[in-house]
């Protein structure tokens, strides 16, 4: 192969792929967070809510676990402002990546919330709790540290599927590749680069993530 | 200017999900041939070929399908041949694939108890039979629901190939968005056709997880 | 010569030695249950016999063969000792017949029309011939555990090992397992068996052997043993027991 890697744009443009990866840390902590935030109330709603509100719920969990993820992004950026709803390129990233976030993880919680036992629920009755607030106080916790793994993962998924927020001009790590490769023809070096990144950025968070689940989960779960 | 019924926009997109079909089955097939390799190599005796796969799935399911998409369009154009969309998109899909589902597979081959290897173990058999009568047979009753979810994931996975300039489903959305002016109609009916695929795959997935659930409950 | 024949063995889980040194020799023909509480390593013992643990230390001799961890000397081994667990361990995916053919068929590489025979002699033997098309689960407790001993005696083994059998069935099946393997018994099959059923034991066994904290504690004929326990672990082990 004739082929010459060639690495020397990184001085030049390092402070690119450094927005980038700050874009994309920004976009992951907001959608998490609003994301379980969201599946917290889907499962909480699926599994214990008023009857009423499921069929929405059901309908919502359904559509955005069977299309792409793509597809959504360029649904609320392209077709919402047809609407008249306007959104900045991030702004559209972000809610794209709370509304897929929180389907998947309203699944993964409420096999959390379904797993808890009989008991729990009937102990909290016994003692005067409402429903909602056995669930607040005495089931989400536990349950949460039941599937903690599997959202764990799921943020880990979201996370790298941020990638195409760039095809919106967002400017992630991938945009960055894109710009950088479109200056200095260096396109496979760019995208080899920020895959590292990527990598990097997923070990990181998975870390992170147990690392979470240590503090908010100090004690076994009731099995 | 040219007006576009409804008629005309879904009949676009609808010949381009063919693309998205097929792309899905190769894929689908492709990776789960070299998925199977992988798991031969992931539950086999030899360490380096545990540790081979170990680094295998942590690249693919660590970094974004999108990269890997660039990574092989790019790559495979280092070799200075000149690589159509299709050639890339199939590649990076069945690597990606793969990687999920030896994962996937190998969870299944530790589900089966482990009484299973040694009552077949003190019957005298070697480990080759233990695995083709005994555990594998298990293995895949409980790997076909998973397997058929993850289905979904290679269908929605094809979307990205649009990146990199194949033409499918989403890509035939751009196309007519820019030519339509209206794409809240175009991404809804995209988003559609692919609940259409979609949907039916984590249907029966659920299903036939549940009849499994109800056929272990029995034993 | 004895059959089977254990010396000096010792076994460690990690930094826990479950065996101190055994040594018991089992002749050919005799009925042997090994008593005790849980922890004395008695299930380990059985285990280690099949090669489903490997020793660290002593050997253990069958027929003249010795336990070796290799894949040619365990088959060789395993041809000989049969062993039936508490789970059962029924392969679900096949039918009771099709459980006792296939190690034949594999392993032996018998023809299936002889494996066949076999199987339904076998089941037969077990009381349940009109079963051989019955998946493990549309049989109770109690038959699986009889088709698990059907299995392990289509590969006519010299020896059974029985690790506690009957513990995970339910009180009314205990009694048709016990039969079978009463008559096996009378048939002057060799077994090793790990039980808490004390009567049985004490009807049918040669000799009982008691293990406590890793070592054969007391050793003898069931009529010695229950008794006239000579030391005091073994009186308070029987004390203990509800049914003696």
């Amino acid at each position: 192969m004739t082929y010459r890697f060639d690495y020397s744009w990184i001085a030049e443009y390092w402070p690119v792929v450094l927005k980038g990866l700050v874009t994309t840390v920004e976009l992951t902590l907001i959608g998490t967070l609003f994301g379980v935030a969201l599946g917290i109330a889907c499962a909480w709603t699926r599994s214990l809510g008023p009857r009423w509100l499921r069929p929405p719920v059901v309908a919502y969990v359904e559509l955005i676990r069977n299309t792409p993820f793509l597809i959504q992004l360029f649904f609320i950026f392209f077709g919402l402002p047809s609407l008249g709803v306007q959104m900045t390129e991030f702004q559209a990233a972000v809610l794209a990546m709370v509304i897929n976030l929180g389907a998947y993880s309203g699944e993964i919680i409420r096999a959390g919330i379904e797993a808890t036992p009989r008991g729990q629920f009937e102990a909290g009755a016994s003692l005067a709790m409402t429903r909602f607030e056995t669930f607040r106080h005495v089931v989400l916790i536990p349950a949460l540290q039941r599937i903690w793994p599997a959202l764990s993962s799921q943020i880990v998924i979201v996370m790298l599927g941020s990638a195409v927020v760039s095809q919106i001009a967002a400017e992630d790590i991938t945009f960055a590749a894109n710009f950088i490769q479109s200056r200095t023809f260096r396109a496979f070096e760019s995208y080899f680069l920020t895959t590292g990144l990527y990598l990097l950025l997923a070990l990181a968070l998975r870390q992170a993530l147990r690392g979470v689940g240590k503090m908010l989960f100090p004690r076994r779960a009731a099995r | 200017m040219m007006t576009f019924t409804l008629w005309d926009i879904l009949r676009n997109l609808l010949l381009a999900a063919r693309w998205t079909v097929v792309l899905s089955l190769v894929s689908f097939i492709g990776g789960g041939l070299l998925g199977m390799a992988l798991l031969y190599l992931r539950i086999g005796k030899a360490r380096a070929g545990r540790m081979f796969v170990l680094g295998y799935v942590e690249l693919f399911q660590g970094t974004p399908l999108l990269m890997q998409l660039f990574l092989a369009f790019f790559g495979l154009g280092l070799f200075g041949i000149d690589v159509p969309a299709w050639l890339a998109a199939g590649l990076a899909l069945i690597l990606w694939t793969a990687a999920f589902l030896v994962e996937i597979w190998r969870g299944c081959v530790e589900s089966v108890a482990r009484g299973q290897w040694e009552a077949s173990a003190s019957l005298g058999m070697g480990y080759v039979q233990q695995m083709r009568y005994v555990i594998l047979p298990q293995a895949v009753r409980v790997a076909v629901p998973p397997t058929v979810g993850f289905s979904v994931q290679v269908v929605k996975g094809t979307a990205l190939t649009s990146i990199i300039g194949f033409v499918e489903l989403s890509k035939a959305g751009t196309v007519v968005t820019n030519a339509t002016f209206e794409p809240f109609t175009v991404y809804g009916l995209v988003a559609l056709i692919y609940f259409a695929l979609c949907w039916p795959l984590s249907k029966s997935s659920q299903i036939l997880e549940r009849k499994l659930n109800v056929a272990h409950r029995n034993h | 010569m004895s059959l089977i024949a254990i010396t000096e063995v010792k076994k460690r889980f990690g930094d826990v030695e479950v065996l101190k040194g055994i040594n018991l020799d089992v002749e050919r023909g005799e009925v042997v249950a090994i008593i005790g509480k849980s922890g004395s390593g008695k299930s380990t013992l059985l285990r280690c016999v099949n090669g489903l643990e490997m020793i660290d230390d002593g050997s253990i001799m069958v027929a003249g063969a010795q336990l070796i961890n290799d894949d040619l000397h365990l088959k060789a081994l395993r041809l000989k000792v049969g062993m039936i667990f508490q789970q059962f361990n029924l392969f679900p995916h096949l039918s009771a017949g099709r459980n006792v053919m296939l190690s034949q068929m594999v392993v032996k590489k018998t023809p299936a029309g002889e494996a066949e025979a076999m199987a339904r002699r076998m089941l037969e033997r077990v009381g349940l011939g009109h079963k051989f098309d019955a998946y493990p689960d549309q049989l109770s407790g109690g038959q699986q555990q009889r088709v698990a001993i059907a299995r392990a005696l289509s590969m006519q083994p010299m020896a059974l090992l029985c690790d506690e059998i009957t513990s995970a069935l339910d009180p009314e099946l205990v009694n048709e397992v016990l039969a079978v393997v009463k008559e096996l018994a009378a048939d002057g099959m060799t077994l090793m068996m790990v039980t808490h059923e004390m009567r049985f034991a004490r009807e049918v066994c040669d000799r009982v052997v008691f293990m406590h904290q890793g070592r054969v504690h007391e050793i003898g004929p069931p009529e010695e043993v229950f008794g006239n326990p000579r030391t005091p672990e073994l009186r308070q082990f029987l004390g203990a027991q509800l049914v003696v």
